[in-house]
């Protein structure tokens, strides 16, 4: 496959070819794909390599001594060497294979909260925080006695680094937040965060289920202890999901799940557990999904990050310059640090109304509250819509969306 | 004898009105001016106990039966669920208890809106239907006790 990295200018049209999805039409228009941030679409290269997997080498892993099995397995293990690559970790040890972003936060709440945490202990979370990063601490919380400590944002969803090091106090034991918020699109100055909460021997578990796609991400360089994304938001497949640990922490934790795969040694007495990264990889894994994921990563990293953030931001600025023209409309979120995500309300209009005449038009955003409830207490508002952006999608498509846009404000109006 | 008509006349009826819209702006358009139209409900009954949440928005809803039929009232925060609320409102209230709970649905599926009730999630209306039919259910059922 010739590489897109070297063109000297975006070819978005030659990026839409490889996403077969984008040619259907949705209710007799072309499909206008602006949920990304929810998930993304899929290339070519990733649905070939689960047909592939399926047709050509099926077989479950690490096991079996036949030709299949040691396909497989090198297949899996090349994905977990390009996500070590992709994400900059040290070790392919410290790469965990997850169903997503929620299973590994829950793998870092129960497994290491578990022995780690106990009664008067503080977990420091973010005002920003999808509901997967929250719920998990609950959980913990009230087994263990934990208190859970929220860091205040602004009206426009900046994360308020003064209050955040005030709550800092040697009862912090971890702090977990959001890179890029996945209901406003702004991302949190994580590298002060974790010098910060080191600083008071705390660790720290970054969400990356947004940032990954959109931002270089260099785990050794943020110097965090947990980094978990989900695949499906980085143009790979669902189900297929990373949790990065630094290793001298997932060595201390007890396993999160038992079963097959993560055992050393097993008697009706006593088990002993594998190494890292099996160790917390219990049963038969995701293995098409896993495998295809690498695809996703190549093809990102094939493109281009840098070149992909350009067309992302010229996108972003784009639609924040022209929905910012409609009558009544208002952005949260609008700050100059953030990923392709424009989240924004209509006066005197439900959020869930615009996706339903905007759905009718063949353009698909996100409404609602985008699963993080207490962000939409603080700011007062229901629920928001959201328009998300890819590397394959265009300044048409946000016309499209402005056009649209107008016509729900004529309909409802 | 009431002069309301039966489950089955008034979904006729609104399937005809229906059929006469050729474009889905004119048939949203119709829902959303239903939805304008409908009612508010007091905010007195906007209490939890009467709350049927969904994802996105959330619907409001009272019953009473008054003669052995069954009234409803009910409420949103979205237009077009209003919209919807108010042709539900307009085929079951004023029913005879016992009769809500059979009824098939099938206008909704006939205007094209079945979708809205599809998404489980998104909107309190397929809860309402729902709750519209036990309502109905418990009601028949005090009216056969006494």
């Amino acid at each position: 496959m010739e590489s897109v990295m070297n063109l000297s200018r975006f070819d978005v049209q030659k990026i839409r070819d490889q996403f077969p999805i984008l040619t259907r039409s949705v209710k007799g228009h072309p499909l206008v794909y602006l949920d990304n941030a929810a998930t993304s679409q899929k290339p070519k290269a990733v649905i070939d390599a689960l047909t592939d997997y399926y047709t050509g080498y099926n077989a479950n892993i690490h096991r079996g001594i036949h030709t299949l099995a040691e396909e497989a397995t090198a297949a899996f293990e090349r994905t977990r060497e390009t996500v070590r690559s992709f994400i900059g970790a040290s070790a392919v040890e410290e790469i965990i294979f997850t169903r997503g972003t929620t299973e590994s936060i829950n793998l870092v709440a129960s497994s290491w909260g578990r022995t780690n945490l106990k009664a008067g202990d503080e977990i420091i979370l973010s005002s920003l925080e999808h509901h997967s990063n929250i719920v998990p601490w609950h959980m913990i919380a009230e087994a263990t006695g934990a208190k859970i400590k929220v860091v205040p944002i602004n009206d426009e969803g900046e994360f308020q680094f003064d209050e955040f090091e005030k709550l800092l106090s040697a009862k912090t034991k971890i702090v977990s937040v959001v890179h890029a918020s996945n209901a406003l699109g702004v991302i949190n100055p994580v590298k002060k965060i974790i010098d910060a909460a080191h600083r008071f021997g705390a660790v720290v578990l970054i969400d990356g289920a947004q940032s990954t796609v959109h931002l270089d991400i260099d785990v050794t360089e943020l110097d965090c202890d947990f980094f978990a994304f989900s695949g499906h938001k980085v143009y790979g497949p669902t189900g297929a999901g990373v949790l990065y640990g630094r290793r001298t922490l997932l060595e201390a934790m007890p396993p999160f799940q038992g079963g097959g795969e993560m055992i050393r040694e097993v008697t009706y007495e006593k088990t002993t557990y594998n190494d890292l990264p099996y160790k917390f990889e219990a049963g038969t894994p995701n293995i098409a999904d896993t495998i295809a994921l690498k695809a996703a990563l190549d093809f990102v990293t094939e493109t281009g990050k840098a070149a992909i953030r350009a067309h992302e931001d010229t996108l972003l600025e784009y639609a924040t310059t022209e929905l910012k023209k409609l009558p009544g409309l208002k952005i949260h979120g609008d700050v100059e640090k953030k990923v392709s995500v424009v989240s924004f309300t209509i006066e005197g209009i439900h959020p869930q109304d615009i996706g339903i005449l905007l759905d009718n038009q063949g353009i698909a955003v996100r409404t609602g509250h985008h699963c993080a409830e207490p962000l939409m207490n603080r700011l007062c508002i229901p629920g928001t819509s959201r328009a998300s952006f890819a590397m394959y999608n265009t300044l048409e498509e946000i016309d499209s969306l402005v056009r649209g846009l107008q016509k729900v404000i004529k309909m409802m109006r | 004898m009431s002069s309301v008509s039966s489950i089955p006349s008034i979904e006729e009826e609104i399937i005809e009105e229906f059929s006469l819209f050729d474009s889905w702006e004119d048939k949203y358009e119709y829902i959303i001016d239903m939805g304008k139209k409908l009612a508010p409900l007091p905010d007195e009954f906007k209490k939890e106990e009467n709350k049927i949440r969904g994802c996105q928005s959330t619907v409001w809803m009272v019953s009473e039966v008054k003669d052995g039929r069954v009234y409803y009232k009910a409420d949103s925060d979205a237009v077009i669920v209003k919209g919807l609320i108010s042709m539900l409102i307009r085929v079951f209230s004023g029913q005879k208890a016992g009769d809500i709970v059979s009824a098939d649905m099938k206008f909704i599926d006939e205007i094209g809106m079945s979708t809205h009730l599809a998404q489980t999630r998104s909107n309190g209306l397929r809860s309402m239907i729902k709750q519209m039919k036990l309502d109905d259910m418990a009601w028949n059922a005090a009216k056969n006790q006494s």
